[in-house]
């Protein structure tokens, strides 16, 4: 076994030293009715040429970006990743070590997750940043937890629009835990109904919970709704499930939200079936006590030079225990680690122009789809890369048809939404050049075959 | 290590010092000591009401935190604004300018349940 | 003796803020190839204040250089113990990355994703016979996020039985994930004491209708076999109770012994740990959960099965806990950790715990003459010592850090807390009786400079970039951030 570098005389020299005569021996203290008294049954060993053979069978059992035209977005999308960041990423110091325990020896990572907190806080507005969560929609329940510990108050809005699955993970880690969810209906133009929050608004409310941009792609008045919740005390979540949206957008932050939970993935990160993702989560300073999930803070060492540590440990589940703010033990540190390098290279003008192109795109997709026989836009509320259509027969089969001329062209909405099954969700990003929008709209119309 | 003779002490290393019907409460020498340096003090809001033996805050050094429990009950009245900015007066000043909170006497008989210097003294020598 | 550390020339490197210069880019995009529109200009922001402008060059520099002041398992011994730093095999990484593993939408339809659900399906049954369990989830993205999931089907099935109980047992071994998790199912957390190894008799003392669950660590975080586990699953069942396990350690069991076999109900495992996929310098990792029959009805959604027309993801479970996060799991790590099960094969993976073994066993013999050994049972995957015998004022921290000039990252320190001054080694089978050799030479030459020259260790390190931080200054006033 090549990862295991022990000799046969290695072997018994290693137990001379220790006084056994075998290694079963060594499990000496484990009873022998629990021993297993067999072999394990699992397939035969393959060495390393056969190993890739089967794993490059299994890969081409799979649709993606390069097998198909794909509009899927939905909570995962696809961007563009350069060259530069797997190279990076690659670097063995980095994605071999463990959680930055011993702080002379771990500086690169450290450094790395200020840097990546800094971004995080500039990109949302918001005073401070955790070093990341599990995904977008984990750090969303861990938001709604975190309202109650500042509010000491139990009773939670949600956003009818806001990501179903976003949604069902705040109901499993609420599900124990007394909590009141509310959902709160969306409007006729996609976007939360402002009216309807208002009335479920009252001094027993700890939080609103909202997308920005929401599951339908359009951009919720997160202004509006901010003094609204602050006037009776609660805090506003804002959950990010598309940051490149946040190059263009206003940030949460300039608009009232309290906490801004999100979903990195779109920073470099590739779609991978669902995860590994990132969970990135900002707080205001007033929180910062509140906040689950590890910190990075600066700090000198002996002799006066900059350096960097985990701190504010005393919130966390190592030290606190039962009373932690979080069982959260890891973040998602090298997602994070490719999140810091692709907002690096993308910088100031590159978030800008890449959120720019996608903002035109949709507009371009969604204007032809709208012009079409058979299809409406059902929200007119404005949107980023991501939007709703409503055809003449089930989303399913339109869809299926697409599939035919290798398109994948949507999320179906029936599995989300009661009285959606007519209706899919479209996502276009800069992957998507202008040939291929034609292509969909003119597979959509029913040609193109 | 300081055990200062005009003070009151709590089995959970609480100070009381006792004046016109106000209790100032602190945690003691041997508490900052055995904490390390403090870093983070949280304290109730003034009006709060305090019960004896209940949690009003906790102390926190780098790797470890610890409740604050009441050594009697009533009303705060005042805390140290200073501590939030510099939480190292616990550990340089732990009887003085690192005091916690002023309460308003409840029940003065509550007063008798605590140790005095020497008894703390003993206490603490047996329990290290 | 020729030590492992040393001094080289090592670059210094700012934030990549303090790099920034107004104009510069990194990045390419094509052409706008559709007409140019706009938001709404009440809904868009100025620029994103305060971001880098930096060259494709300034940052493969920058990260490059920061890559060289971190340890990694790649750079050499990481006795991290419970933590399991094994080496990384690189073929799994190579996989990882195929187009059709890292290139595939979850949204896409089932019948064009059949490899990852096949995979994945292969996973959960591979999972299965190592730790006798009969289903198991992928989901949960950490150890820590599969002991909520664990804990929420245990409560759920409580409650399905009419009384959802009120306790949870954890012995004072446990990580502290344990009763964090076990508070956010509503749990209140009863400590129990141990003497090492849990007796039955602690146990059945402590057991009532309210006790939910008993949540041990198998082996537990002194590297001990619970020898009475049997037992102790016995007296909970009888009461009512579930037993959960924290199956961080499992890298001592594989093929040797099957929780699912031992009694109790539901485990995490940490692919992280124990089948080999990379740490990350945090993560990710993924905690995958196998659960008894009875739990069935209780697994997150959706479920991976296979049925004559291929695998499925199955969504409609009434008694589901529901979903622990987005999509499907850490997808990526899974593929690792499979590649890793198909390299190894059953007798590999048993080899493998045999060497782990092995190798905490051949540590422990030659440093207990040294070091104090609190615990004497024979350990399995790892070995906790004390700085009980430390001379000089010398403390496991100073050890530690002085572990780092000698060129070892440090052990696990002040961990399981039953331990005053615990250092906890878990070497892994992927080292050499040379390499670990040469640590043990180090950790005794420490320990006769601590009684020669206690100052090294208290200096200690001296041949790292920076020297010891001052983690009092940043807790007292936290700068999370640059601000310029």
């Amino acid at each position: 076994m090549r990862y295991i570098p022990h000799t046969e005389e290695d072997i018994h020299q290693m137990l001379d030293a220790i006084g056994v005569d075998a290694v079963d021996d060594l499990f000496s203290g484990i009873p022998a009715d629990v021993r297993l008294q067999r072999p394990m049954n699992l397939a035969p060993a393959l060495a390393e040429g056969d190993l890739l053979r089967e794993f490059k069978q299994l890969s081409r059992q799979n649709a993606t970006g390069d097998s198909h035209l794909s509009f899927l977005g939905g909570g995962a999308y696809n961007h563009f990743i350069p060259a530069v960041v797997d190279q990076l990423i690659s670097r063995s110091e980095f994605y071999t070590a463990y959680t930055p325990y011993q702080p002379e020896i771990s500086q690169g990572t450290l450094q790395a997750i200020f840097e990546y907190q800094t971004l995080v806080c500039q990109l949302t507005g918001m005073d401070v940043a955790n070093a990341s969560m599990y995904d977008g929609a984990s750090a969303c329940a861990e938001a709604v937890l975190m309202t109650a510990r500042a509010t000491r108050r139990k009773k939670v809005l949600i956003s009818a629009a806001l990501h179903p699955e976003y949604r069902e993970t705040v109901e499993t880690y609420c599900r124990y835990l007394d909590f009141e969810l509310v959902t709160i209906p969306f409007a006729a133009d996609g976007r939360t109904d402002l009216s309807a929050m208002e009335k479920a608004l009252g001094k027993d409310v700890a939080a609103m919970v909202t997308g920005y941009p929401n599951f339908f792609g359009v951009v919720e008045d997160l202004a509006a709704q901010a003094i609204q919740v602050h006037g009776c005390g609660a805090r506003l979540v804002a959950a990010v499930a598309e940051p490149i949206a946040l190059g263009l957008l206003k940030s949460p932050g300039e608009l009232g939200a309290d906490i801004v939970a999100g979903e990195g993935q779109s920073f470099g990160i590739p779609v991978a079936f669902g995860g590994p993702y990132l969970g990135f989560f900002a707080a205001r300073q007033q929180d910062l006590r509140s906040m689950p999930g590890r910190l990075v803070g600066e700090t000198v060492d002996l002799e006066g030079r900059r350096g960097f540590v985990l701190t504010l440990s005393t919130r966390e589940q190592h030290i606190r225990r039962e009373k932690a703010t979080s069982n959260i033990c890891s973040n998602e540190g090298l997602c994070a680690l490719m999140a810091t390098v692709y907002l690096s290279l993308m910088g100031k003008a590159g978030i800008r122009e890449v959120a720019e192109q996608n903002l035109s795109k949709t507009d371009y997709a969604r204007r032809a789809i709208a012009a079409l026989d058979g299809y409406t836009i059902p929200f007119a509320g404005p949107v980023f890369n991501e939007f709703v259509v409503e055809s003449a027969e089930p989303a399913p089969a339109v869809l299926a048809r697409l599939e035919q001329q290798n398109i994948l062209g949507g999320i179906p909405l029936g599995r989300y939404f009661e009285g959606m099954a007519n209706r899919f969700l479209v996502c276009v990003t800069e992957q998507n050049s202008k040939a291929e929008i034609d292509a969909l709209v003119a597979a959509l119309a029913g040609g193109g075959q | 290590m300081e055990f200062p003779e005009d003070l009151k002490f709590t089995e959970e290393h609480e100070w009381v010092l006792v004046e016109h019907g106000m209790a100032t409460v602190g945690i003691t020498d041997f508490a900052q000591d055995a904490l390390g340096d403090v870093v983070f003090v949280e304290l109730p809001e003034v009006g709060t009401v305090l019960e004896t033996g209940k949690s009003f805050g906790v102390v926190e050094s780098v790797k470890a935190v610890s409740d604050v429990y009441a050594p009697v009950s009533g009303e705060v009245i005042e805390i140290n604004e200073e501590l939030p900015d510099t939480p190292e007066l616990v550990n340089t000043s732990p009887y003085e300018d690192g005091w916690m909170l002023k309460i308003k006497l409840a029940d003065n008989a509550e007063l008798d349940d605590l140790m005095d210097a020497d008894a703390y003294q003993a206490f603490v020598e047996e329990e290290g | 003796m020729t030590t492992l550390g040393t001094s080289g020339l090592i670059l210094n490197e700012k934030l990549m803020f303090e790099h920034s210069d107004p104009g510069r880019k990194g990045y390419s995009l094509p052409a706008l190839d559709v007409p140019e529109v706009a938001m709404p200009a009440e809904l868009v922001r100025a620029e994103v204040t305060g971001f880098p402008e930096l060259s494709e060059v300034d940052v493969v520099r920058h990260f490059t250089r920061l890559s060289t002041w971190n340890y990694g398992v790649d750079s050499g011994f990481y006795p991290l113990g419970s933590c399991t730093m094994k080496y990384n095999p690189k073929i799994n990484e190579s996989v990882a990355r195929l187009p059709g593993l890292a290139g595939i939408h979850p949204a896409t339809p089932e019948h064009l994703s059949q490899g990852a659900l096949k995979l994945m399906y292969e996973l959960q049954t591979s999972l299965a016979e190592i730790s006798g369990f009969p289903a198991i989830t992928l989901q949960p993205a950490a150890g820590a996020h599969g002991e909520l999931a664990g804990m929420l089907m245990v409560r759920a099935w409580h409650e399905a039985q009419g009384n959802p109980r009120s306790k949870v047992l954890i012995p004072d071994t446990a990580h502290g994930t344990n009763p964090a998790s076990a508070t956010l199912c509503g749990y209140q957390v009863v400590p129990v004491t141990s003497d090492g190894v849990l007796s039955a008799q602690t146990v059945a003392a402590h057991m009532d209708d309210e006790v939910a669950a008993l949540m041990v660590t198998n082996p537990n975080t002194l590297g001990l076999f619970e020898s009475e586990i049997r037992a102790i699953c016995d007296i909970v069942h009888a009461k009512g109770g579930l037993v959960y396990c924290d199956g961080a350690n499992l890298n001592a069991l594989m093929g040797i012994a099957r929780p699912g076999d031992m009694g109790i109900d539901v485990m995490h495992f940490n692919l992280h740990k124990t089948f080999a996929t990379p740490h990350g310098g945090g993560g990710p990792g993924s905690g995958p959960v196998g659960v008894t029959e009875a739990l069935v009805p209780f697994l997150p959604v959706p479920v991976v099965t296979s049925s004559a027309s291929g695998y499925r993801l199955q969504y409609d479970r009434p008694q589901s806990i529901g979903r622990m996060r987005s999509f499907f799991g850490n997808f990526g790590v899974m593929v690792r950790a499979y590649a890793y099960i198909r390299t190894m094969g059953a007798a590999g993976l048993k080899h493998a715990s045999e060497m782990a073994v092995l190798n905490a066993n051949y540590v422990r013999a030659k440093l207990e003459g040294t070091f104090h050994l609190p615990y004497q049972n024979r350990s399995l995957h790892e070995v906790v010592f004390s700085d009980r015998d430390l001379d000089g004022d010398c403390h496991t921290l100073d050890l530690a850090k002085r572990l780092i000039d000698y060129g070892y990252h440090p052990p696990t320190i002040y961990f399981p807390l039953v331990v005053k001054g615990a250092i906890m080694i878990e070497p892994t089978e992927t080292e050499s009786q040379e390499t670990l050799d040469e640590f043990c030479e180090a950790m005794l030459a420490i320990a006769g400079e601590a009684r020669d020259n206690p100052e090294l260790l208290h200096a200690a390190p001296v041949r790292t970039r920076i020297r010891r931080l001052d983690e009092t200054a940043a807790a007292r006033k936290p700068r999370l951030k640059w601000e310029g």
